[in-house]
């Protein structure tokens, strides 16, 4: 009785809901994956998991590919987004074109992934490895230009004109100030791409007809298979390597100042 | 062509959205000087700076360096290099790369060497590791900064940035240093080292120096010329000593140390009248019964006892405060305020009398003696001015053609939004002894010079209101409407 009597609405008490969001929707199933990962399909304690997952040789390549669709994608849409993101920081109308460019996340990926389907499918065109990269580009692209827009449209001007008091041309303003001043934009964009990009499912099987099969669509298809061990093992790995991203965009991130990451 | 002038600014004038910040500037910096830009902010002086620079491009006029047209030029082709107001220092590079920046890009001649068919071959490298090493050592040691090459930026104190600021800048070898209000981030203190270091630089360095600043203070401090600006406007180029002693105007004077400022009629050749009072002066020249302000600098009083024989003036002492190393003793003089300094103090309600030394009245031309506006009837008794529509006693058609004329004292301000019919901003407001002359600025840039009794500040968004049979309207023919008023 003492304690309810001495409650205070401070404002630690704020951070209650969001504590239990968390703790029910990500450390509960967290926990519930590692268990899953060492348990076998009678629930007794056992490794044999781990064996199945890093000897079968399908699976390793599943995941090689997921890395390499993961590292293509983030490519494409830095080298699209970079300009994009630069021209429009130039201008006061930029964050009505960004708005323009963030327009389609507003429908559900699942409906636009379906429909790029049926146009590639109208216009004739082989769905395949191109296609797949074209649905990721195209459901991730905003990711990147959004921190890119935020990050580059912030530079204080005076820095652009001390370069060109210097001595600078455009090229040198460029790659000595501009570029290294939105590093920190970069590596946030590449982060929000390349994350979602590896684990996600659904882009790659409906744009490849199935025929492509990336990390997330093979987690997916192991829990609907009733895999559990070893579903949870290939999440553990999955979230390795979030991890691991992480690390090194703050390792490149020395000054940092834009994103506090988990290291 | 060769000359003398490194920097030559010729009728440049910069409008931005219409409005003009730079009007019509002529400017000639000589070599090795060190000119400063003073005036009150937004009088353009930045602005100008950033002509210089090359950042801004001036709308009309041309910019030479050295006697070449670099109008033009972007500014990276520039031999000027700029100290941003705040440092704008690279907050990814270190303080060595922030210094070497310039020099990393810089490329110098080669030695000439003939080719086989005997052509001198003129070929340009970029600077060795070694030598930008060395160049930013000896600039960092200029500032006393020697050991603060490995350092982030962000570790720097305002001082400190700024003397890096300063290495950055002067690394290049540039002939003319531009400093865009470089102290002003900076403690009462620092300040005071920091202009001391500027001159020694600028004396051994030999290079020119265009420095901007409002501190009225730091620039008669610093500088072998100033010039003071308004409005977008030169008032005046001299030295630091002239621009103190003979200001060009009633808001040179006003904005160049203290003054006392008055409102009075040039009676003869040596002969002006003000406070109720006919004085002798040095000035001639002038017409008969012209409207003149005189300025009289607070240290140009001298307290008498009011019997003596030479004492002009007869005054009471309202106040009289210690400020250091004087008094400043404020006087009513026939209804004048009169401010004094003076080394001895005198006691509030003692009579004293007041001596000018004629050469100490400064006498000077009105910018302005009355408002005049050219404009249309708007309809009879209704005369439209900037944008108002104000009641006036004319039987003229609306149409006609007018010439307006109001007079200061006959111009009233409020700040009560809704009495008025025209708004504006008090852009300037001078003390003259018994009334303040304020200039507001309505919003399609007519400046209205008003004479009240109240104090309003700058910045202040007031009203005016003007009396219908104070407004004089006289009748002006067609031809000349498309001749604007100033």
């Amino acid at each position: 009785m003492k304690r309810i009597k001495n409650f205070k609405l401070t404002r630690k008490v704020f951070s209650y809901p969001y504590i239990l969001f968390m703790l029910l929707f990500i450390v509960i199933p967290l926990v519930l994956i590692l268990v899953n990962a060492f348990l076998d399909a009678e629930g007794n304690l056992t490794v044999e998991n781990f064996k199945i997952f890093f000897t079968e040789r399908s699976s390793l390549i599943v995941l090689g590919n997921s890395l390499l669709v993961g590292v293509a994608t983030t490519l494409i849409c830095l080298v699209i987004a970079y300009p994009v993101a630069y021209i429009l920081s130039k201008y006061n109308s930029g964050k009505i074109l960004v708005l323009l460019f963030v327009l389609p996340m507003w429908v559900n990926f699942l409906i636009r992934t379906l429909a790029t389907k049926v146009i590639f499918v109208a216009l004739d065109v082989k769905l395949g490895i191109g296609t797949v990269l074209f649905g990721m580009v195209y459901n991730y692209l905003p990711f990147m230009i959004l921190p890119l827009h935020t990050v580059l449209s912030s530079i204080d001007k005076s820095y652009i004109e001390a370069a060109e008091d210097l001595g600078a041309d455009r090229i040198n303003v460029f790659v000595k100030t501009i570029l290294p001043l939105s590093v920190s934009g970069i590596l946030s964009g590449i982060t929000m791409v390349f994350i979602p990009t590896i684990s996600t499912f659904a882009i790659s099987q409906f744009l490849s007809n199935g025929t492509i099969f990336l990390f997330g669509d093979s987690i997916n298809m192991k829990f609907e298979q009733g895999l559990y061990g070893v579903g949870s093992i290939m999440s553990i790995v999955m979230l390795v390597f979030v991890l691991i991203s992480n690390f090194l965009m703050s390792k490149f991130n020395r000054n940092g100042a834009a994103r506090g990451t988990l290291w | 062509m060769q000359t003398e002038n490194i920097i030559e600014l010729r009728n440049v004038s910069k409008v931005y959205d219409g409005k003009e910040v730079v009007k019509n500037t002529t400017l000639a910096v000589k070599k090795g000087e060190f000119v400063t830009l003073l005036g009150p902010s937004g009088c353009g002086k930045t602005t100008t700076l950033r002509l210089i620079a090359g950042f801004e491009k001036p709308t009309t006029g041309q910019i030479f360096f050295n006697g070449q047209d670099i109008t033009n030029l972007p500014p990276h082709k520039r031999k000027v290099n700029t100290v941003f107001q705040r440092y704008a220092l690279f907050p990814h590079l270190t303080v060595f790369g922030n210094v070497a920046f310039g020099l990393k890009l810089k490329k110098v001649e080669c030695e000439p060497y003939f080719n086989k068919k005997g052509e001198v071959v003129q070929k340009y490298r970029k600077l060795t590791k070694e030598e930008i090493r060395r160049k930013v050592d000896a600039a960092l040691k200029m500032v006393d900064l020697e050991d603060y090459g490995y350092r982030n930026v962000s570790s720097l104190s305002g001082g400190q940035m700024q003397r890096v600021a300063i290495a950055r800048a002067l690394v290049n070898e540039p002939e003319v240093l531009l400093l865009d209000e470089p102290l002003g981030a900076l403690d009462l203190k620092m300040r005071k080292d920091m202009q001391l270091e500027l001159m020694n630089m600028h004396k051994k360095l030999g290079i020119t120096f265009i420095y901007v600043t409002h501190d009225q203070e730091e620039a008669l401090t610093m500088s072998d010329k100033v010039v003071v600006m308004r409005n977008g406007a030169i008032q005046q180029i001299a030295t630091p000593e002239k621009i103190y002693d003979e200001p060009a105007n009633a808001f040179v004077a006003d904005f160049i140390g203290e003054s006392n400022i008055f409102s009075g009629i040039m009676l003869d050749d040596y002969k002006v009248f003000f406070c109720n009072t006919t004085f002798e002066c040095v000035d001639k020249g002038f017409k008969k019964r012209e409207p003149i302000d005189v300025i009289i600098r607070p240290e140009d009083i001298q307290i008498l006892s009011p019997e003596d024989p030479k004492a002009i003036l007869k005054a009471e002492v309202l106040s009289c405060v210690f400020k250091g190393d004087h008094y400043q003793i404020t006087t009513l003089a026939n209804g004048n305020e009169m401010v004094v300094h003076d080394t001895a103090s005198v006691n509030a309600g003692d009579m004293v009398g007041l001596y000018v030394k004629p050469y100490d009245l400064h006498i000077m031309h009105k910018f302005r003696i009355i408002n005049e506006i050219k404009t249309y009837m708007s309809a009879e008794n209704e005369v439209e001015i900037c944008g108002g529509y104000f009641a006036c006693v004319s039987d003229l058609p609306a149409g006609t053609p007018v010439t307006v004329k109001i007079a200061f004292a006959d111009v009233q301000i409020t700040d009560d939004e809704d009495d008025g019919v025209l708004s504006g901003t008090v852009v300037s407001s001078i003390y003259k002894g018994s009334y303040y002359q304020c200039i507001v600025r309505t919003d399609d840039y007519y400046d209205f010079f008003v004479d009240t009794k109240d104090e309003w500040l700058k910045g202040d968004r007031v009203d005016i209101i003007v009396a219908p049979d104070k407004i004089i309207i006289e009748e002006r023919a067609e031809e000349e409407a498309e001749s604007e008023t100033d």
